[in-house]
């Protein structure tokens, strides 16, 4: 019988869990009803820098070891990622707005538990990184960029909205941190150094320096390889794909840990 | 003390304003250095090897090439930022207050000028001594460092003043903000960070037209090459041309702002 109650309370604690993740997306899209010219910046600047990188350095194609022979195609997955990095840094930057209003307050008095309030956050940065990467997509194609296929248009998606829920991640770290909207510039910078510091403008072998040994180690290069190969050679391989799947549940597990840890923090 | 003397400690007031303002608010300081500088590691170390292209210019070091398009990014993030403050001190009535003191109304809006021309000077140290630091040569000296150092604190100025009038006509830091995005249309459209000669079209041709390019030109030639007459001559005209023109803007979206009393 305590057996029965105790599968019977978990499965509604599951359900409420489930609605108040449900409710805070939902608070998310409201916003961008509500105020669509927030959403403006997180799909104008990624693709500003996408038209504008190929326009710029188009003729690095011409390098001797070059991987690719259109940089509209080569570079697309990085102007991906930054759309859902800015859009995930958005949502930290909405937390700290929060804290500073005392909404947020109002959020951990309420019996929800913390993990259940974060994945609101997370799930709604993900969903929301969906509308720069579609934006993006459309005028990627309009201007050359390669066909994926299905498959790697969806492994695409996959990983922007990966990317999504680690700067959504991120972004609350740092806003329960400073609790200020003025750290802004940081949750940006944090996704622009990660993102960036890959093989964003040329492959492994033609980097210089110390971005080539960073890029090296810097797992999102796993991730950007993953996208990377349906854009350069249309295909899909199981060998390209399992690094960038293991850095973003590696980078989830650490950024996640992180912004737990900040709220469990903010509540003592 | 006379007018003229007044209006100079008004605008060296707000001038020391403006520049403490924006180390004080991360939000203002970041665009300004920490991008750019960003942006300036991770281009060099990214597209390093387009020196070996057919028809890339004869330069020391990418870096060397790459100088000049920081700064001026820095110059152009600068005017935007000068512009947010101006417009937040708008909101908040600081300038109203200051409007209703008794000072020329055109110093309140040098004074910020002045400000942003400190903070471009700023950069200019900052980038000279970061290519110094990894290698970049100033092939024109100590006098090329020096007229280096005057162009970016005068075309700071010059993009100042756009940011100021689109502050002082819209009157809101959130319009401001919006030219962000614009800022690097602008810049892409340039050559600021590669030739133009080896952009793609149409690109490679507008950044042939671009004002810009004359600017970032002539920084580029006192890097690179050594001290270039005509190409500080050059870039001094499309400064003039630039600060001009948004300072007649600034002037005029002042006074439709003093008639309209908003």
């Amino acid at each position: 019988m305590t057996g029965r109650v105790e599968v019977a309370e978990r499965r509604f604690s599951l359900r409420g869990d489930m609605a108040t993740v449900g409710l805070l997306v939902r608070r998310a899209t409201n916003e961008i009803l509500r105020v669509p010219g927030a959403a403006i910046p997180g799909v104008l600047a990624p693709t500003i820098f996408f038209l504008g990188l190929t326009a710029v350095f188009g003729g690095l194609t011409q390098l001797p070891g070059f991987t690719a022979d259109e940089y509209q195609s080569f570079i697309i997955p990085i102007s991906l990622l930054q759309g859902a990095g800015f859009t995930g840094a958005a949502t930290g930057v909405n937390l700290a707005r929060d804290i500073e209003q005392g909404w947020f307050d109002r959020l951990l008095v309420s019996p929800a538990p913390r993990p259940v309030l974060l994945a609101g956050m997370v799930a709604s940065a993900s969903l929301r990184s969906l509308i720069p990467a579609t934006f993006l997509l459309v005028v990627g194609f309009a201007v050359g960029v390669s066909w994926p296929g299905i498959g790697g248009l969806l492994l695409a998606y996959f990983f922007v909205m990966g990317t999504g829920a680690l700067a959504a991640c991120w972004g609350s770290v740092i806003a329960l941190k400073f609790k200020t909207q003025g750290a802004a510039p940081l949750m940006q910078a944090g996704m622009f150094v990660l993102i960036l510091t890959t093989t964003a403008y040329a492959p492994l072998e033609l980097l210089q320096g110390w971005l080539a040994d960073i890029a090296r180690i810097n797992p999102v290069t796993q991730i950007v390889e993953a996208i990377r190969q349906g854009f350069t050679t249309g295909t899909i391989t199981w060998g390209e794909t399992w690094p960038g799947l293991v850095a973003m549940l590696a980078l989830l597990i650490v950024l996640g840990g992180l912004a737990l840890r900040g709220m469990n923090k903010t509540a003592e | 003390m006379n007018r003229l003397g007044v209006n100079l400690r008004v605008v060296a007031a707000l001038g020391r304003r403006s520049v403490r303002q924006t180390f004080r608010r991360p939000q203002l300081f970041a665009p300004i250095l920490v991008f750019p500088t960003l942006l300036l590691a991770i281009q060099t170390g990214g597209a390093g090897g387009a020196i070996e292209l057919e028809g890339f210019p004869q330069v020391n070091g990418f870096l060397d090439f790459m100088l000049a398009g920081a700064m001026v990014q820095a110059c152009l993030l600068a005017g935007n930022s000068g512009g947010i403050a101006l417009a937040v001190d708008l909101e908040m009535g600081f300038t109203d207050r200051l409007f209703a003191a008794p000072i020329s109304r055109f110093a309140i809006v040098a004074g910020r000028l002045a400000g942003t021309a400190a903070l471009g000077a700023v950069t200019a140290v900052w980038f000279i001594a970061i290519g110094l630091i990894f290698g970049a040569t100033i092939e024109g000296g100590v006098a090329g460092a020096i007229l280096v150092l005057a162009l970016v604190a005068l075309s700071a100025m010059a993009f100042g003043g756009i940011g100021a009038a689109v502050a002082l006509y819209a009157g809101r830091a959130s319009v401001v903000q919006g030219l962000f995005p614009l800022v690097f249309v602008i810049l892409f459209l340039s050559d600021a960070f590669f030739p133009a000669n080896l952009m793609l079209e149409p690109a490679g041709t507008i950044a042939e037209y671009n004002p810009l390019s004359l600017i970032v030109d002539g920084i580029r030639e006192l890097v690179v090459g050594g001290l270039d007459a005509g190409a500080v001559a050059e870039a001094l005209a499309a400064i003039a041309l630039i600060g001009g023109l948004s300072i007649a803007l600034s002037a005029v979206a002042l006074r439709r702002r003093l008639r309209l009393g908003a």
